[in-house]
């Protein structure tokens, strides 16, 4: 089968799977983790711990008391030593756990496999499970699976794309857990009544199309019926695995900017979401462990690691061989996409794919010139804007032109950047340009309050009383 | 431990502005060898002249202006070389060097440098000239006689001759669409044309040359294939509905035969072959900073740029269609990209529902 590539722009950048055959090394030799408090999108956890107590592998250690929250869970066995305020990767404070491991990594012994009757348990079980988007956007999962009433999605698709140069953890959990996978889409697929389902990859990991059709080959020789589930290939191009490319290249359908998959009847899951799902099913182990990448020319072995969530990078660093030349820049997720670190002393993430460790011919920031307007940025836009423009519209502080450029529809994914021959900082520019947006907006919301207000005080109808 | 902190992406493409330019040098050299080859070595100094002209102004705005050194970009070099191949090759020097200083300091740096000129720089000094000096544009010549190194630096060794376009209309006043069928003897042949045995300017007469240089730049993806596409098929197109010899009147003057239809065809290779129609397509107007930015803006300029270009060969009478086509089409640059501005993926903001 042909590989497909539906969507218009993306970029080719070198993929540097160096890690993609290397199995996956479970680290466990830490002294201590500490856990944040805030890991996905929503509201933070509350503390339920405090220093002194001993926790156990998978003891929850953060309340999820909104909705929109997803509890978190105690990664190692150990004595709480600290809940205190940190400085989180992206520069925001807050909470987070410090516990002491004793090395032991016993599991919290009220835990048991789930029992899932109703759909409504299901849901409840993954959130208690504390599954976040595993891809790393970190999306909480119990949100993803209950649309809204009347837009009950009828395809599945599993996100295994990992168009991001460098990181192969995705990779290793398809190599190493099919089963777990195909477990996972099952029970979504039952629970929420899912006719079909795909597994979409880039064609630059031609073993998955293998693993796959094997591991639902060997449930048809055991169940003796075929199951609904579709493998396509799809053409290694980024950002191939971003929602909306993919959601397009496997099934036509356009997202609408500022609407969400469920909106065109579709769920997209990361395949290691559902592969935690298919694990959790098994022995009911909240989220406490992920597999991560570790690469870049400033390590010294690069790999996969299946490590405890909390670890703090620089022990990770040293725990996977240490590092060659002294690391110039250090990046949290992925080199299209990921964050540059200033601190290397914070716990990782549920969401954290990946830790890039460049040295200093990586770390090179090229000078910026001028605009020479190749069209280049426009022409590889996945979602057809004109960076260009957006670029000349923020530093000009230009709002107008910047709604006139449709700036909020980026999804930042740094094409733009990327394939500037004038190495303009086009995504930065375009991430302040929504900045300007959105205070613009607010700003106008207020002046619309308070002219209505002014109206109302002037035409009598609600005098301004002075008790108040 | 240091750590360096920049916005995502982390990685980026090797292309840059200079590689960019060096590739648009290393295209140009097939045409300027030729030019060498064809008008003798007066040519080559000329595009040295030129393009040390070019950087000189460039490096000497820059500081006066205190503002960076640009000349790392090689912007300067491109339009220098350029400017150069758009010449005749008798031009003074010192009329070369005043182009440079046009082209450089008036049309590139007063606007800002490379990115902010709004109209393409050798062009427009091209066009300074023509208007300044229009006996000296208009003189064209061929080499003759033996090779001699002194004769050929100085340019003694070339005599005026007629270009192309001349001929055809001196053929095409004389006589109806028959006489210049008959009479194509009295034209260059369009092989000699092709490989560039003709007068006009030094970089212009080898359609060879020019299309080596222009099949590197789309295998480079330096330039796109829309806009000399779409203007090189629009001209043709005209041309062949509105020529000396239109289609329907060699069809219909006589009953069909397949050698009438290569007859119909003579007059649209004959009038690419002239002139600096390819050199502008592929080298001119495809110029990044003053054309649109999306494929579809591209289109409709190359298309303005064959009309424009058609009209000026068939109904001006004066030199420099192309260089007014692609001149007039820049200044509409912006409103076309206004105009052909893309559609966000999943359609515009206040479509959704």
């Amino acid at each position: 089968m042909a590989a497909v590539h539906a969507f218009r722009g993306g970029v080719h950048p070198k993929h540097n799977k160096n890690t993609d055959v290397l199995p996956s090394i479970r680290l466990n030799d830490f002294q201590e983790v500490e856990i944040l408090l805030h890991q996905h999108i929503g509201p933070p956890c509350r503390s339920v711990v405090k220093p002194g107590d001993y926790v156990y592998v998978g003891t929850l250690v953060g309340a999820a008391d909104h909705p929109m929250a997803v509890p978190i869970h105690s990664s190692v066995s150990g004595t709480v030593r600290e809940v205190h305020y940190v400085v989180s990767p992206t520069g925001n404070p807050i909470e987070a756990v410090r516990i002491e491991s004793d090395a032991k990594f016993r599991v919290d012994p009220a835990i048991s496999p789930p029992h899932v009757e109703t759909k409504q348990d299901f849901l409840d079980m993954v959130r208690a499970s504390g599954l976040v988007g595993l891809g790393g956007a970190a999306f909480p999962t119990h949100i993803k699976l209950n649309p809204p009433k009347g837009k009950d999605p009828d395809i599945l698709l599993i996100n295994a794309a990992e168009c991001e140069p460098y990181i192969t953890s995705d990779y290793r959990q398809m190599s190493e857990h099919p089963d777990e996978i195909v477990d996972g889409i099952l029970e979504i697929m039952h629970w929420l009544n899912i006719p079909k389902a795909i597994i979409g990859f880039e064609d630059n990991k031609p073993l998955v199309h293998r693993i796959f059709t094997h591991e639902l080959a060997k449930r048809v020789y055991k169940t003796g019926t075929k199951q609904p589930i579709e493998v396509r290939s799809l053409k290694a191009i980024y950002p191939q695995g971003a929602e909306k490319m993919l959601i397009y290249s496997l099934t036509k359908r356009r997202v609408p900017p500022g609407k969400l998959p469920h909106d065109v009847g579709v769920l997209v899951l990361n395949v290691s979401t559902v592969r935690f799902l298919g694990f959790h099913m098994r022995n009911g182990i909240p989220l406490t462990r992920r597999r991560i990448t570790l690469d870049g020319s400033a390590l010294n072995t690069p790999g996969n690691f299946n490590v405890p969530i909390g670890a703090r990078i620089k022990d990770l660093i040293e725990a996977a061989g240490g590092t060659r030349e002294e690391p110039q820049k250090i990046i949290m997720g992925g080199a299209m996409m990921g964050v540059a670190l200033d601190r290397i002393d914070c716990g990782i993430i549920k969401a954290n794919n990946a830790i890039l460790v460049f040295g200093s011919n990586e770390a090179k920031i090229p000078a910026e010139s001028p605009c020479i307007r190749c069209g280049r940025c426009v022409a590889v836009c996945p979602m057809g804007l004109m960076p260009t423009g957006i670029d000349v519209s923020t530093r000009s502080r230009d709002v107008e032109g910047l709604e006139f450029f449709h700036v909020m529809d980026c999804i930042e994914c740094g094409c733009c950047t990327y394939s500037c021959p004038s190495k303009r900082f086009l995504t930065q520019s375009i991430k302040n340009g929504k900045v300007l947006v959105r205070a613009e907006l607010t700003r106008r919301a207020n002046e619309k309050k308070l002219l209505e207000e002014s109206d109302k005080i002037a035409s009598g109808k609600e005098a301004p009383s002075e008790s108040n | 431990m240091k750590l360096q902190v920049s916005n995502s992406p982390h990685v980026r493409d090797d292309v840059t502005t200079p590689s960019i330019m060096r590739d648009v040098v290393i295209a140009l050299m097939p045409a300027t060898i030729y030019s060498g080859y064809m008008f003798g070595l007066r040519a080559i100094l000329m595009v040295m002249v030129s393009a040390t002209s070019c950087l000189l102004f460039e490096y000497m705005s820059r500081k006066i202006m205190k503002r960076n050194n640009t000349l790392y970009d090689m912007s300067a070099l491109v339009t220098g070389i350029l400017l150069a191949l758009n010449m005749p090759a008798t031009l003074p020097f010192y009329m070369l060097v005043l182009a440079a200083l046009f082209a450089i300091v008036v049309v590139k740096q007063f606007f800002g440098g490379l990115g902010n000129n709004f109209v393409n720089p050798a062009i427009a000094a091209r066009i300074f000239l023509v208007i300044s000096f229009p006996e000296y544009m208009s003189t064209w010549t061929l080499r003759s006689g033996a090779f001699d190194f002194f004769d050929s630096l100085r340019g003694a060794d070339l005599v005026s001759s007629a270009t192309p376009l001349a001929s055809m209309n001196t053929l095409h006043a004389s006589g109806s669409i028959g006489h210049i069928i008959d009479n194509k003897d009295a034209l260059p042949s369009l092989f000699a044309m092709f490989i560039g045995e003709r007068a006009g300017s030094i970089g212009e007469v080898s359609i060879l040359a020019l299309l080596i240089g222009a099949a590197y730049l789309l295998a480079r993806k330096v330039i796109t294939p829309a806009i000399p596409a779409s203007y090189l098929g629009s001209f043709i197109l005209l041309v062949l509905l509105f020529g000396h010899t239109p289609i329907y009147g060699v069809l219909s003057s006589n009953t069909f035969s397949w050698s009438l239809l290569g007859e119909a065809f003579y007059e649209p290779l004959y009038m690419l072959c002239s002139g600096g129609i390819v050199l502008g397509a592929f080298f001119m107007a495809t110029d990044y900073v003053t054309s649109p930015l999306t494929n579809k803006g591209r289109v409709l300029f190359g298309i303005g740029c064959g009309i424009l270009t058609f009209l000026i060969r068939y109904y001006a009478n004066m030199p420099g269609g192309v260089s007014f086509a692609i001149i007039l089409m820049n200044i509409l640059t912006p409103h076309i990209d206004r105009v052909t501005m893309k559609k966000p993926f999943g359609g515009l903001a206040h479509e959704r529902r």
